[in-house]
């Protein structure tokens, strides 16, 4: 890509993490750290990778995203926001009563959701049916499916791991954000789903390890899954929870707590500046 | 004294598959390592690019399921109804009840006619769990001919459905032809003093049951509920004003299946008196269908005990 365009994405995946804040800040709830962490990957998706067209968001030959870490919503809310799916000014009302956009994403009520998720493991078997679904009626869109690293410790994500490798799921490509932190702490120390490369490896999957946050990586990392004949993809991205807000960088706590006052303020004045050093 | 005719309610769903898949190409079976047992190995070998096994892993095909039918395609997915509704309930009420898909669910081997297998087999608890998440429609035919007719209302019907199955052959109590609608009960029997409101292989012990309580001066009407969501409830109400008392039964729990769910309609628009003949909140275990089904009560002569005293 050139570096203009790159610039771009790195001002959209801003943006992206500005609507992150504004939604949890108005919710006083939802989960900012893991929306956070996967920011980029949510811009190069929506802005650059998959085949869609905001204005008709039930396109039938569209390419599909599954958020199987379906709380980390505030991320995909965003991302759909500000690619023009419905207005950004909506996102504050995230999680309040009688808002359509829901506390976990629901397919019937948000224009761009492409499955309802929140438990966790279910996602990615959606995404392979869903995959199979194309691959039997002919049609060539593709199929991606977020994962979290912590989510991977649910049997079920292995379940479709195996049934995408078995269909040879070509036009299937999930996306493991390893920023290494759940709820109870490292997911190391929790139960750790290390070594998650070889893991996917071994279930059958052509995998790449990139850094999260370089869209040039990401780029190259999903050029290759859609070069691949034969077998599903998968991208092990590392990345930091909470990137780009200082004080929830790296911090379990910030899985999915709501910034205050204060803290909402000090996230903003710290995007806003990033902002306005990209667009400088 | 002609043989009556009997077919198990699993063979009615894989032949009826077949029927279906001829007529519509959209029609997908998803499978968990039991073709042969749920019959869906007729419709594969019809049809075997549209029939896909999803190995032993029951919460990623309901899944899977649900995900094919984002994109147009009406599945079938199907296992044990202790698999099924049990291990897979949070899969069915997440991806498929939540967002209501176009997911159809086969469970064969309900009940504890499952026989020799024993309790671990033996799911006396589908209708309740399917019948607690919204918008789903819970079925269990009482016969060859039904079956056939469920599955095919089953594909028309847009939303989600939940059929149950048995293992057992069951006799043929329908003519062929019949009308099904989802969420109609059947008279089987008019009748004046108890009303007895039955589904799957309990609606032939009913009547079994009705013909028997003449000779005693009780004249018993028959319903088959192979409904249980969303409940006929004008028939019941009906039935209840007509004959005062009524009997549920069905091979399953009495928590929270078509006894309860009679009970809740009766209790709140027109309270009537109800024995609940059922799975009385206990295991199953080994042993052949026709001793268990005798054993747990789950007979036309208990049926017939049960209606004796009721009607004293």
């Amino acid at each position: 890509m050139t570096s203009s365009e790159k610039k771009q994405l790195q001002i959209t995946a801003c943006k992206v993490r500005m609507g992150v804040i504004e939604s949890t800040y108005g919710a006083k709830a939802g989960h900012p750290g893991g929306s956070l962490s996967a920011a980029e990957v949510y811009t190069y998706l929506y802005f650059k990778e998959m085949n869609i067209d905001p204005k008709n968001p039930k396109w039938e030959d569209r390419d599909r995203f599954v958020l199987s870490k379906g709380h980390t919503t505030p991320g995909l809310y965003s991302v759909l926001a500000n690619r023009g799916f419905f207005p950004v000014e909506d996102l504050p009302t995230f999680r309040h009563i009688d808002s359509y956009l829901q506390g976990h994403p629901n397919m019937n009520m948000v224009p761009g959701v492409d499955m309802s998720t929140g438990s966790l493991g279910q996602g990615i078997s959606v995404a392979t049916g869903m995959a199979l679904a194309a691959k039997h009626t002919g049609k060539t869109n593709r199929v991606y499916a977020l994962l979290g690293d912590g989510e991977i410790q649910e049997g079920q994500v292995w379940e479709a791991c195996m049934a995408a490798a078995h269909y040879k799921l070509d036009n299937f490509c999930i996306i493991v954000d390893n920023n290494g932190l759940q709820i109870d702490g490292n997911i190391a120390d929790v139960m750790s789903p290390y070594p998650i490369v070889d893991k996917l490896v071994a279930f059958g999957f052509e995998t790449v390890e990139v850094d999260g946050h370089d869209f040039d990586a990401l780029e190259a990392a999903f050029n290759k899954a859609r070069q691949t004949k034969g077998k599903p993809f998968a991208i092990v991205m590392k990345t930091i929870k909470g990137k780009d807000v200082s004080f929830m960088e790296n911090d379990a706590g910030w899985h999915g707590k709501a910034p205050n006052d204060a803290e909402y303020a000090q996230a903003m004045t710290e995007l806003k500046a990033k902002l306005a050093e990209l667009e400088a | 004294m002609a043989e009556i005719k009997k077919v198990a309610t699993r063979e009615s769903y894989g032949n009826a598959l077949k029927a279906l898949g001829a007529e519509f190409d959209n029609l997908v079976v998803l499978d968990a390592d039991l073709a042969g047992a749920t019959k869906t190995g007729t419709f594969k070998k019809a049809f075997p690019e549209r029939h896909f096994d999803c190995g032993i892993a029951e919460a990623n095909m309901i899944c899977m399921a649900a995900g094919m039918s984002t994109a147009g395609l009406v599945p079938f997915a199907s296992s044990f109804a202790m698999f099924a509704a049990g291990r897979a309930f949070e899969q069915v009420r997440n991806s498929i009840g939540y967002p209501h898909l176009n997911v159809k669910i086969g469970a064969t081997h309900g009940g504890i006619s499952v026989g020799e297998d024993g309790a671990s087999h033996q799911c006396c608890e589908d209708f309740a769990l399917m019948r607690s998440i919204p918008g789903m429609v819970v079925m269990s035919p009482a016969d060859d001919v039904e079956a056939q007719a469920m599955v095919r209302a089953a594909y028309l019907h847009q939303g989600p459905v939940y059929m149950r199955f048995g293992r057992a052959a069951v006799p043929v109590i329908h003519e062929e032809g019949m009308k099904f609608e989802i969420g109609k009960g059947e008279v089987l029997k008019e009748g004046t003093d108890v009303a007895i409101i039955a589904n799957g292989l309990m609606v032939n012990e009913a009547l079994v049951a009705a013909e028997e309580l003449k000779e005693d001066g009780i004249n018993a009407m028959v319903i088959n509920m192979a409904t249980i969501k969303p409940l006929d409830e004008e028939l019941v109400l009906a039935a209840a004003k007509k004959c005062g008392k009524v009997i549920t039964c069905e091979e399953h729990s009495v928590i929270g299946g078509l006894g309860e769910a009679v009970c809740a309609v009766l209790a709140e628009k027109c309270p009537t008196p109800v024995k609940r003949i059922g799975v009385n909140d206990e295991f199953g275990h080994s042993g052949p269908a026709a001793a268990l089904l005798k054993q747990f009560g789950l007979c036309s002569e208990n049926v017939v005990k049960v209606a004796k005293e009721f009607c004293k």
